[in-house]
């Protein structure tokens, strides 16, 4: 099959590459790129393990034709760490109140988290709970991630507010 | 030499057991750093892929690979034909039985793998599979375990006229086993004669443990050296590695089977899968690496459901409510192949621990496996070998008799339970009960959650509904289940004739920190940080100092893997035998630095010191050293040890479960008003660890108790194979738990722990259910089988006239 080429930030770097117009956007993340935090647990966008930021949004990659992501701006977990290689605020806070355990929908899950606190810096449980429904956790029942979700909004807006 | 810090300063320090350390895994796992099976890539490495049947019961007639040979990518085309000179067109199950590979002329269940198509990139055999074309001719199809033990229809032709399986006689063509325990005549003796006896089917539908990573490997044959490494989601690394050497012919020492992270096991990934043996025969013959990972379909289809045990059951009491007898038949549907994954003496699993919490002094249980136009598989979701099924059934006949006797449920179980006095107690089936206080956990939940005015609230709900004034129910489910874990046992616990021991190796590095291998491997449970955390306590180096390592067989010592809440049973005890071991040759070098005899020195959290002059001391540290600097008479140079750890008995935690549910009678859904969990697992060695255990068990006994299931209809199509159909609750629906916990240690475990990954699983199955059929308790319900999702409920109520 013919191949066509995109172009795409990712974790604010330049990449390029050819794909075939069916390749899908986890793919060429993870086979084109190596970037192996976003994983595959359905291919049906019921699990939300593959959820990367595109263009300011969190989508499924299993479900996204990285020709449709073409030009975009992309931001996987790996783009969550902070610049001097340590745990940015969500991740810290999974790994302080046990928000994880096998690990696998881990990287989805934060980096849904992260999209659902830009948009409600101040979620409710509720909120936090209804917010990432779309992330499938088998391991922790999700008490200790909504746990550290909230931990995270509090941590945010009082750096925000250190900041001002 | 002054120390600054006090005992418990530096007991602290060290984050041994009881700390709430943080996990040492997620400094990786929270940036994606993970390294699971589908993110290791090889060179030249192709990828494999299934086409399987859509028919649940046909005949093979042809098979052609021409097209999708055609197919630009696709390097080869394997069907049983292709394996069947090498002898690998079928594999031995870990049940004693043997499993096609490739339908070698039939298929038996829908899904099953018929071709292996491999290509250069995973689209590529995608395609493949499209384009490989098979023919078939349909045969009857048989889903109903009661039905195939009639019908004329063989579905196993290749053991037709074998009347003798693994294990024991075969009674008809579809009949796998009769499996029996307890006293027969004694139990009939006592059914008869008693006051009160309760009666009942008790189904456990058929589910799947679904981790979020399915299953897969990747194959790597080095033509050079002729050693194949098989990276995979294995469960079990090292009988694997057994199992491969024995299938293929390649010598042990030429594999290397490493499980890398693992997303998930849950029992899905114990066995032995068609995958594998692809993809190490293809890349055999291609010289190249091969992955195969499943995806989702084709993991809920084919690999490994659980459960499907229809248990029939009568329970004998006295009119005061004392159990006097238990009496148990169970059909268990294995599917088209016996592929169960339980010790080899045990073709049901443990589930002769169906006695449960109680001192039953008399019981008798049947089990009869049945093959079905059904998947193969039988593992155990997150339970020890069949526990849960156990735990299901004497907790729902618990609730059946307490209706026949018009008792609480509550005080019903209290007058049974095996008194504290009473451990180690010998089971009517055949189990010594290590240790146990059930009546304290049991008052300690009741207390919690406030019982009595729990039950007055109800009544006075049931008031206001009959007089029109809500249409909304409450449910109190109640559970007492008491596990059996820690397989086991050499003498009587093996897989393919492996004993279920387990194993450690330390090694104590000159500068005072350690690595330690095991031979289990983790899949979530922290392996990392908690093994380090008995170590840690053992020689006192801190478990910061400690790296752990798992699932490399050319490193590991070897053990039976993580599966059945075996891992602290079993391999948490080699590590502090391992431990102990290094810490009697450290007192030796303690005492011949400080110049004393041997016992003149004691231990002391993370030194030994001269009796009676504390101040004199050598720190675990600088005996470390020592080991590596000192010519000490007598002694090795060195500071390592290993334990294979073949336990004395099971373990045997327990809880106590109560969930308050809220029923709507006229939509049929339901929410969890509470759920409160109170576990015994003995010694805990991490009490963080041990909360996110319990909050996940108790999530996937809330999605199998009201809504997951494994559903075939009549033409043997699975019904539930995509996560659309098959229910995996979210942070929405999903409960908050109460966790609470008491302590009673195993007495023959080193470090007195039992175990707990596996026990909110067994007990919250029940718990939910209960709750369901106590709300409908004053309207006459007595059995409605799960899952109750919402179209269940809605039909429970309408069955018993409350919709008007």
């Amino acid at each position: 099959m013919s191949k066509m080429h995109v172009k795409l930030n990712v974790n604010g770097q330049e990449v390029e590459g050819l794909a075939e117009p069916r390749t899908l956007l986890i793919h060429f993340l993870r086979e084109n790129l190596n970037i192996t935090g976003p994983h595959i647990g359905c291919e049906t966008s019921h699990c939300g393990a593959c959820t990367v930021d595109l263009n300011g949004k969190s989508v499924k990659s299993c479900t996204v034709f990285v020709a449709q992501a073409n030009g975009s701006d992309v931001t996987t977990v790996e783009g969550l760490t902070n610049d001097d290689g340590s745990l940015g605020v969500i991740q810290e806070m999974f790994r302080e109140h046990h928000g994880l355990q096998c690990g696998f929908c881990t990287p989805g899950m934060i980096t849904r988290a992260h999209r659902l606190l830009q948009e409600n810096p101040n979620p409710t449980e509720e909120e936090v709970r209804f917010g990432m429904a779309g992330n499938l956790c088998r391991c922790t029942g999700y008490q200790n991630i909504v746990k550290a979700i909230l931990a995270s909004a509090d941590m945010m807006n009082a750096q925000k507010e250190a900041a001002e | 030499m002054k120390d600054e810090l006090t005992q418990d300063q530096r007991s602290a320090n060290l984050k041994g057991m009881g700390s709430s350390r943080k996990r040492v895994e997620d400094v990786r796992f929270t940036q994606g750093k993970g390294r699971y099976v589908d993110d290791i890539k090889l060179d030249g490495m192709l990828f494999g892929d299934f086409v399987r049947s859509p028919y649940a019961h046909a005949r093979v007639t042809s098979i052609n690979t021409e097209a999708a040979m055609a197919i630009p990518g696709v390097v080869a085309v394997l069907t049983a034909k292709d394996l069947e000179p090498l002898g690998l067109h079928w594999m031995p199950t870990l049940a004693g039985d043997k499993q096609m590979v490739l339908a070698d002329g039939k298929v038996l269940f829908q899904g099953q793998e018929v071709a292996y198509v491999i290509a250069n990139d995973r689209y590529a055999a995608a395609d493949g599979v499209e384009a490989v074309e098979v023919e078939y001719e349909e045969l009857p199809v048989i889903v109903n375990p009661f039905e195939a033990l009639k019908s004329n229809v063989v579905l196993r032709e290749d053991l037709e006229g074998q009347t003798e399986g693994a294990h024991g006689p075969r009674k008809h063509h579809n009949h796998i086993f009769t499996w029996e325990q307890g006293d027969k005549e004694g139990t009939e003796k006592v059914l008869e004669e008693a006051d009160v006896v309760a009666e009942e089917m008790v189904y456990y539908h058929r589910t799947h443990p679904c981790p979020l990573e399915t299953c897969g490997c990747v194959a790597s044959m080095d033509k050079v050296t002729g050693k194949l490494t098989l990276y995979g989601t294995f469960q079990a690394p090292h009988a694997i590695r057994t199992v491969v050497s024995l299938i293929s012919g390649i010598a042990e020492h030429n594999i290397r089977v490493v499980s890398p992270d693992i997303g998930g096991g849950f029992g899905n990934k114990v066995g032995a899968y068609a995958g594998y043996v692809c993809s190490v025969v293809a890349s055999i013959v291609t010289g190249k690496p091969v992955k195969w990972v499943e995806d989702r379909m084709e993991n809920l289809m084919t690999t490994a459901f659980a459960r499907d045990y229809w248990m029939q059951g009568k329970i004998a009491a006295t009119k005061e409510g004392k159990i006097t007898g238990l009496w148990c038949h169970t059909t268990a549907d294995h599917g088209g192949f016996d592929a169960c994954a339980d010790p080899t003496k045990f073709p049901a699993g443990f589930m002769n621990i169906c006695t449960g919490s109680y001192d039953i002094p008399t019981a008798y249980l049947a089990v009869d496996g049945v093959y079905t136009n059904k998947a193969p598989g039988g593992v155990s979701y997150r339970c020890s070998f069949r526990v849960t099924e156990a735990a299901y059934f004497i907790e729902r006949m618990i609730e059946v008799l307490a209706i026949e006797l018009n008792m609480d449920a509550a005080e019903l179980r209290r007058i049974n339970f095996i008194k504290s006095d009473q451990f180690p107690y010998q089971s009517a089936l055949g189990w010594e009960y290590d240790s146990g206080d059930y009546h304290r956990a049991w008052d300690q939940a009741l207390n919690a959650v406030g019982y009595k005015e729990l039950r007055e609230e109800q009544a006075q709900r049931i008031e206001d509904f009959k007089a029109g004034k809500t249409r909304k129910l409450i449910g109190i489910g109640l559970t007492h289940f008491t596990e059996i874990v820690g397989a086991g046992p050499v003498k009587n616990c093996d897989i393919l004739g492996l004993g279920m021991f387990d194993s450690c190796e330390i090694r104590i590095h000159p500068t005072g920190s350690a690595i330690a291998r095991l031979g289990t491997i983790s899949q979530g449970q922290g392996h990392a940080t908690t093994f380090a955390q008995i170590i840690a306590s053992e020689i006192g180096l801190p478990a910061d100092d400690i790296t752990l390592e798992e699932g490399d067989t050319d490193t590991a010592p070897y053990g039976l893997g993580t599966y059945g809440s075996r891992s602290t049973p079993v391999a948490g005890a080699a590590t502090a035998m391992a431990a102990r071991k290094i810490r009697a040759k450290a007192q030796m070098i303690a005492a011949y630095l400080l110049e004393v005899h041997d016992d003149d020195v004691e231990w002391d959290v993370d030194r030994f010191s001269v009796k009676g002059a504390p101040e004199r001391f050598k720190t675990m540290k600088e005996i470390a050293f020592a080991a590596y600097n000192q010519a000490i008479p007598g002694l090795e140079p060195g500071l390592e040890a290993v334990s294979y750890y073949d336990p004395p008995n099971m373990t045997y935690p327990f809880g106590a479960y109560i969930c308050v549910m809220e029923i709507d009678v006229d939509t049929g859904e339901h929410e969890i008003r509470s759920f409160y969990a109170l576990d015994d697992c003995g010694t805990r060695i991490n009490p963080m660890i041990i909360d996110g255990q319990v909050h996940g068990g108790c999530t996937e006994g809330y999605a199998i108790a009201m809504g997951q299931e494994i559903a075939y209809d009549e033409m043997g199509n699975c019904k539930s194979a995509t996560l659309m159909d098959f229910f995996l609750p979210t942070a929405w629906e999903t409960p908050t738990y109460t966790t609470d916990f008491a302590v009673t240690p195993s007495p023959h475990h080193p470090i007195g722990a039992k175990g707990v990954g596996e026990s909110p699983n067994v007990g919250s199955v029940p718990c939910f259910s209960n709750a369901v059929h106590d709300a409908f308790r004053p309207f006459g319900l007595v059995q409605s089988h799960m899952p109750h999702d919402h179209w269940r409920i809605w039909k429970i109520a309408k069955d018993l006239g409350l919709h008007s």
